[in-house]
C-alpha cells in the first residue's frame, strides 16, 4: 500500500475534512490504486521542462493590473447574507481560544 | 410551436414576425420544460420569474423598435456551478443547498444582454466533478437517448436539456470533458473554447488553471453565436483573454477543401468498436468533401491522466477550503468548537468523490510530495502542451473520438474511480493545453447510442474548429 489509514487520517486533518472509519478504509484503497497509477510519470524524465504555470497569457505583465479606483462593492449584510450565523454585519463563529 | 425543435432563427423569425411574444415562448418552454423534466432530472431549479421578466424586456424592446440581441427570447439552461444573483445555485451539492449569490456570472449577464431567457439551472456533478453526473447530490441525471444510462458529466444536465429540447442553448464548464463528453453521450453539440476565451467570473472555481465555460446546442450555428455572446475580456476575470473575438458565424459557410487535418494515432488504440467505426465514418465524410487526412502523433498522450488527476486535485483541494461552516450556508449542527465546524460541516456536506479529490489533492500538495506531484505534473503538462504546438504547425485541426465508449448504464462504473478517470482520456489532453476544442454529433451505435466526434484547433483558433464542424453537419455528418 502507498498510503496507510493512519496517513489517511493525517491528510484529512490536513484537508480539515471529517470521515468516519469506514470512509478512511475505503479512501486508503482509492488513494492507493490512483497513486499507483500516477506513478506512470516516473517513466519520464522532465528535469529539464520548465513547468506550466501559466496556460496563456499572450499580454504584457501589467495588462491585467486595475486602476487604482474605488469601485461598488457589496454591504456587510449582503456580504453576509449566506451565513449560516451572522449577526450585526459579521460572521459568527464559536468560540476560538478555549480558556 | 414546436417547442423541443425550436432554433434561434425560427425564434427570432417568429418574434419580429409577431407569431408569438418572448413571454409567450418562455411560459410555454417552461411548460414543458417543467412537465418533461422528471423523466430526466436534468433541471435543479426553474426560474419562472427571471424568465419572465428577460421576456418582458425583450417585447418591451420589440414594441419600441429597439433591437433586443442575437438571442432575443432564447430559451436557456444554466449549469448551476454558474452563480445567478438571486437564484439558488447548489453546484450539485448539499454544502450549496440554500446558497444564493448576490450576483451573475458574466456568462450570465451576457447571455442576459443578448436577449437570452434563463428559464433553469441545471444537474450537475458536485461541484463539475465526475464524468457521469452520478455524484450530485440531487440524484443523476438521465440521458434522453436512453434512461438507463448516464448522460455523460459532469455538465450532464445542460448537454441532456438541449438533446431532450427543454433548452435551445445551455451553459455549461469543462474543466477535463465535462462539456465535451456529455454533449456527445446525449447527441448535443458542445464547445470548450480556447482557455480565457470565457470571463469565469462567477463560475464556481474547481481547478482554476483548467476550468472553462462553453455552450451546448442542437446545431453549430447556435453554439457559435453563443459564443459569439459570452466571449471577450472581461476586467472581472484576470486570465481571461485580450484578444478580439470575431465574428464566429462568418467561418461557418467557408467550407473545408484543402483542410489539413491531423489523425493522432493515440487516439485511436483501444476504441470501443462501434464508437471507433462511427468516428471511421465520420472521417471518410469528412475526405469526401475534400479534407486531407494525416496520421500525428501526440507522443505524451499516456500521461495525461496522472497529470490531469495531480494537476486538478491539487488545485480544487484548495478552491473547496471555503467552504468551511462559515460562510456558506451549511454548519454542522454536531461543531461545538471552530474546528470541529470546519472539519464535521466539510465531512458532511461533500460527497464521496469531492471527498476523494480533496484528500488526493491535499495530499500531493503535503511537505515532502510537492515536488514529487505537483512539480512534476506541470512539467509533464508543458510536455502535453507543447505535443499540441508542434502537431498544429502541420495541420489546422485534429479528429478524435471525444469518449472511449458511449453512454454507460447508470451504476456501472460508480465503484472504480480509477477507470471512471482513464476514461477521460481524449478529452483532458485539450484542456490541459488550453486549446479550443467541441464535440460533434457522429450518428449512433448499434444500440441507438449518440457518438461524439471532437475535433480540436490552435488556440483562439476557434473559427478553424468552427468551420469544420458546420461542414461536417451540413454534410449530414450529425447522421453519418
Amino acid at each position: 500500500m502507498k498510503l496507510t489509514e493512519e496517513e489517511v487520517r493525517y491528510v484529512a486533518d490536513l484537508a480539515n475534512l471529517e470521515l468516519s472509519a469506514a470512509e478512511i478504509a475505503r479512501m486508503a484503497k482509492d488513494l492507493d490504486s490512483i497513486l499507483t497509477h500516477i506513478d506512470k510519470l516516473n517513466k519520464l524524465d522532465v528535469s529539464q521542462v520548465e513547468p506550466m504555470a501559466q496556460v496563456l497569457y499572450e499580454a504584457e505583465e501589467t495588462a491585467t493590473l486595475s486602476a487604482d479606483v474605488a469601485g461598488p462593492t457589496y454591504d456587510s449584510a449582503t456580504a453576509t447574507s449566506n451565513a449560516p450565523l451572522a449577526g450585526g454585519g459579521f460572521f459568527k463563529v464559536p468560540k476560538v481560544i478555549e480558556r | 410551436m414546436d417547442i423541443p425543435k425550436l432554433t434561434i432563427p425560427e425564434i427570432q423569425k417568429g418574434l419580429r414576425t409577431r407569431q408569438f411574444s418572448a413571454v409567450e415562448l418562455a411560459g410555454e418552454a417552461l411548460r414543458f420544460a417543467q412537465a418533461e423534466n422528471p423523466k430526466t432530472n436534468a433541471y435543479l431549479i426553474f426560474s419562472e420569474e427571471r424568465a419572465q421578466a428577460a421576456a418582458r424586456r425583450v417585447d418591451e424592446q420589440l414594441a419600441r423598435g429597439e433591437e433586443p440581441g442575437p438571442l432575443a427570447g432564447v430559451p436557456a439552461a444554466v449549469k448551476d456551478v454558474i452563480v445567478t444573483k438571486g437564484l439558488r445555485t447548489t453546484c450539485g451539492s448539499r454544502l450549496l443547498e440554500h446558497f444564493i449569490p448576490p450576483y451573475d456570472a458574466t456568462a450570465v449577464t451576457r447571455l442576459e444582454q443578448a436577449g437570452g431567457v434563463i428559464i433553469g439551472k441545471t444537474n450537475c456533478d458536485e461541484f463539475a466533478m465526475g464524468s457521469s453526473n452520478e455524484n450530485s447530490a440531487y440524484g443523476p441525471v438521465r440521458n434522453p437517448a436512453a434512461l438507463d444510462r448516464v448522460p455523460g458529466g459532469s455538465s450532464g444536465g445542460s448537454a441532456a436539456v438541449v438533446a431532450q429540447g427543454t433548452a435551445v442553448v445551455s451553459l455549461g464548464s469543462d474543466t477535463g470533458g465535462s462539456i465535451r463528453q456529455p454533449a456527445s453521450f446525449c447527441g448535443a453539440v458542445g464547445v470548450t473554447p480556447t482557455y480565457g476565451r470565457v470571463s469565469r467570473y462567477g463560475l464556481v472555481a474547481f481547478a482554476s488553471s483548467l476550468d472553462h465555460i462553453g455552450p451546448f446546442s442542437r446545431t453549430v450555428h447556435e453554439s457559435a453565436l453563443l459564443l459569439n455572446t459570452i466571449a471577450g475580456r472581461d476586467p472581472l476575470d484576470a486570465t481571461s483573454a485580450f484578444a478580439p473575438v470575431p465574428d464566429y458565424r462568418e467561418s461557418l459557410d467557408q467550407g473545408v477543401r484543402g483542410l489539413r487535418i491531423g489523425l493522432p494515432k493515440e487516439y485511436f488504440a483501444g476504441l470501443a468498436s462501434d464508437s471507433g467505426g462511427q468516428i471511421h465514418k465520420g472521417i471518410e465524410l469528412l475526405k469526401k468533401l475534400g479534407c486531407e487526412f494525416a496520421e500525428v502523433s501526440l507522443p505524451h498522450t499516456e500521461y495525461a491522466v496522472p497529470c490531469y488527476y495531480i494537476i486538478c486535485t491539487a488545485e480544487a483541494s484548495s478552491n473547496l477550503a471555503r467552504y468551511d461552516g462559515i460562510r456558506y450556508t451549511m454548519r454542522s449542527k454536531n461543531a461545538t468548537t471552530l474546528s470541529e465546524a470546519y472539519r464535521k460541516t466539510r465531512g458532511e456536506g461533500f460527497g464521496a468523490e469531492c471527498k476523494r479529490r480533496i484528500m488526493l489533492g491535499t495530499y500531493v500538495l503535503s511537505a515532502g510530495y510537492y515536488d514529487a506531484y505537483y512539480l512534476k505534473a506541470q512539467r509533464v503538462r508543458a510536455l502535453i502542451a507543447q505535443d499540441f504546438r508542434n502537431v498544429f504547425q502541420n495541420v489546422d485541426a485534429l479528429i478524435t473520438p471525444v469518449s472511449p465508449f458511449p453512454a454507460f448504464k447508470l451504476g456501472e462504473k460508480l465503484d472504480d474511480p480509477l477507470q471512471m478517470y482513464l476514461s477521460d482520456i481524449y478529452t483532458i489532453t485539450g484542456d490541459l493545453a488550453g486549446v479550443p476544442c467541441m464535440s460533434v454529433p457522429c450518428g449512433k451505435t448499434s444500440e441507438g447510442l449518440p457518438v461524439g466526434m471532437q475535433i480540436l484547433t490552435k488556440h483562439f483558433d476557434e473559427p478553424g474548429m468552427f468551420r469544420v464542424a458546420a461542414a461536417f453537419e451540413r454534410a449530414g455528418g450529425f447522421e453519418v
